[in-house]
Order: structure tokens, then C-alpha cells, then sequence
């Protein structure tokens, strides 16, 4: 019984830990382009789209802890990854901006930011997701073994 | 119940820190341009930029405006009024920041003007018609042409001045500045050099204000 609810709790801290990065990376992004005025890019907003929710639903997840709160914030976090992924790739000059849908209006490959030679907005992004991505994955594995 | 503790507060120290970033960041940025306005007040003030106001005024309101921006216009009465409550103290610098599309259009216009000698004039009428050929979903440029002459402008001569590449090289010059100065939005006004943080009626007096205390 002991073994079970320290589990429980592992995940919680485990659930918590992701929906810390997600609410730093939301409110990161805004601090961005609210304080900054750093116009947010067409794939900046889709990975917001696929952030912001996260912070909401693991933090119900959170209130009794609910190992149901894996299966629905997967699917988001490996959305946004998908994007972040492919951001990180235009911005890194993988792939060509043209190949790209938002050439018009803010380009997605301007860089902002750029601390100590090689972390960018869209590292940040790829980190942020990759990191959630992992640790709801070891949650998925933990509740089928 | 330790549970919520912990949540509360990460979300407490979260909300905090965007504020306090916010904060420190904002004051970087005033402290930052302020220094730019004495060490390089050309990036504020080219040669060639038009001002309006006394030669000796102490207070340079430099305004990154675009011919087209609903809102350039509509705070152009109250910029005035702020010179008119503080007369000879105050100089407005124009300066383009053309990001509509086809603003550079207008911008060849006030700039063929300016060679008559009626650029603000010319602004004027072009702020004050704006609502008919600056459309957001229906831009009819060519309609300026029937407002141009209440500017009492010789328009056979602007239509070859705007054609000057001078002009090309002002513009260049202006959105070369507007980076520099993260100029991101119009009307985007500095005070001797001090961004206005917060856009708004109220805050752009207050940031005049208190350049006036400082200066006089």
C-alpha cells in the first residue's frame, strides 16, 4: 500500500515537474512578445497553441493526481515537439525559408535572441517540449508495465 | 495540502518573476536609449528629418510615424496640443516607419512636398483625408491625388519629385534607424531619446512632462 502511494507520488512530482516548464515556457513566450515586442511568427503560434493548453491540463491532472492526464496531454506535447522540431530546423537554416508557410508577414528564421552563441527562442521551444515529451513518455511506460 | 502549497507558490515565484523581468527589462531599455540620445542623437534625429517647433526647444519628441497608420493620425491633434501647452519647448522630429504596404507611396509624396516647402501641410491633409484611400481592406492609393491640392501643392512638380532616388535613400535611412531603435510599431515616439514604454495619451504627457522638469 506504502509502495503504491509513493509511486502515486513520483508521478505527481513527475506530472508537476512537466507542468513547471510548460507555464515557464508560456509565460516565457509572452514575456517575449508582450514585453519584448518580439512579434511572434506563424510557427511560434502553433507551438503556442499546443503549449498553452498543457499548462491547464496537467495542472488539473494535478488535483487528486489522475493518471488520465498522460493520455491527454501526450498527444500535445508531441504536436508542439513535431513543430518545434521543424522550427528549430528552418531557423538552424535546414531547410530553406521559402519551403516554409510563413513568409509573409514576420519571418520565422529572424533571430531574436541569441545567449551565448547557440540558445535561441526556438531551442528553448524544442527543449521545453522535448523534456515534457520524455517525461510523459517514462509516466506511459510506468502505468502499462 | 503540501501539494497545493507547492503549486501556489511555484505559480506565486512564476507570475512573479515575469513581472519583475518585466520591470528590470524596461528600465535596461530606458536606461539604454537614453544613453543612445547622447552618445548618437543622429539615430534620433538624421539631417534631413523634418521638425516642426523652435530651434532652441530642449525637448525633442521624435515620432516614427507612417503616412497610412490610423493611429498616427488620430494622435497627431494631440501631439500638436502638447507643443501648443509648451510653447518653443518642444521639437517634434518626423521620421518613417512605412510598414504598411504601399506607404512609401505616401512617404515619395510628402517628401516631393517638402521641396514646396509644405511638408507638414501635406501631412496634414493626408492624416485628415487617411480614411479614404487607406482602407485596410479596400487601399485606394491613387485617391489621394483629389485631396493633394488642399495642401496648395503644385502637383505636376510632385508627381516628378517623388521620384527622386533621394528619397529612396531617406527611406532606407528611416527603416535602418527604426531597427536600430526596435521601433516595432507606429506611431512609436521617443522624449530625448526615451522610449515611450506604455502607448497612450496619458503616458506620452507624462513621459514630455517630465523631460520638460529635467530640461527647464
Amino acid at each position: 500500500m506504502t509502495s503504491l502511494k509513493q509511486l502515486i507520488n513520483k508521478n505527481w512530482n513527475i506530472i508537476f515537474v512537466c507542468w513547471l516548464i510548460a507555464s515557464t515556457s508560456a509565460l516565457g513566450s509572452l514575456f517575449f512578445s508582450e514585453m519584448m515586442d518580439f512579434p511572434p511568427c506563424a510557427l511560434c503560434w502553433y507551438q503556442r497553441a499546443f503549449m498553452f493548453p498543457l499548462v491547464i491540463i496537467l495542472l488539473i491532472g494535478l488535483f487528486p493526481y489522475d493518471k488520465s492526464v498522460i493520455k491527454f496531454s501526450l498527444p500535445l506535447a508531441i504536436g508542439g515537439l513535431g513543430f518545434a522540431i521543424y522550427h528549430w530546423l528552418v531557423y538552424s537554416g535546414f531547410i530553406p525559408e521559402n519551403l516554409q508557410p510563413c513568409s509573409q508577414g514576420v519571418s520565422c528564421s529572424e533571430k531574436y535572441i541569441d545567449l551565448f552563441g547557440f540558445i535561441t527562442i526556438p531551442l528553448l521551444s524544442l527543449l521545453s517540449f522535448s523534456i515534457i515529451v520524455s517525461l510523459l513518455l517514462v509516466l506511459l511506460r510506468r502505468d502499462y508495465r | 495540502m503540501k501539494k497545493k502549497i507547492i503549486v501556489l507558490i511555484s505559480s506565486g515565484l512564476l507570475i512573479a518573476s515575469f513581472f519583475l523581468g518585466a520591470y528590470i527589462y524596461k528600465n535596461q531599455q530606458a536606461k539604454k536609449y537614453g544613453f543612445m540620445a547622447q552618445e548618437n542623437a543622429s539615430t534620433f534625429v538624421r539631417n534631413y528629418s523634418q521638425t516642426l517647433g523652435s530651434k532652441d526647444a530642449r525637448v525633442y519628441l521624435v515620432e516614427f510615424s507612417d503616412p497610412a497608420c490610423e493611429t498616427c493620425s488620430a494622435f497627431h491633434p494631440f501631439v500638436k496640443k502638447l507643443m501648443a501647452e509648451n510653447p518653443g519647448k518642444i521639437k517634434l522630429v518626423h521620421r518613417y516607419a512605412p510598414f504598411h504596404d504601399g506607404s512609401e507611396y505616401f512617404v515619395k509624396i510628402l517628401e516631393a512636398a517638402r521641396k514646396q516647402g509644405k511638408f507638414w501641410e501635406t501631412l496634414e491633409v493626408m492624416y485628415n483625408s487617411q480614411q479614404h484611400w487607406a482602407s485596410h481592406h479596400n487601399p485606394k492609393k491613387h485617391l489621394i491625388w483629389e485631396f493633394l491640392p488642399y495642401a496648395g501643392l503644385d502637383i505636376e512638380k510632385i508627381k516628378v519629385d517623388m521620384n527622386d532616388p533621394e528619397i529612396e535613400k531617406i527611406i532606407k535611412q528611416d527603416l535602418a534607424d527604426v531597427k536600430t531603435l526596435n521601433v516595432r510599431k507606429t506611431p512609436g515616439f521617443f522624449v530625448n531619446g526615451k522610449p515611450l514604454q506604455q502607448f497612450g495619451r496619458k503616458q506620452l504627457r507624462s513621459l514630455v512632462e517630465s523631460e520638460l522638469k529635467e530640461m527647464y
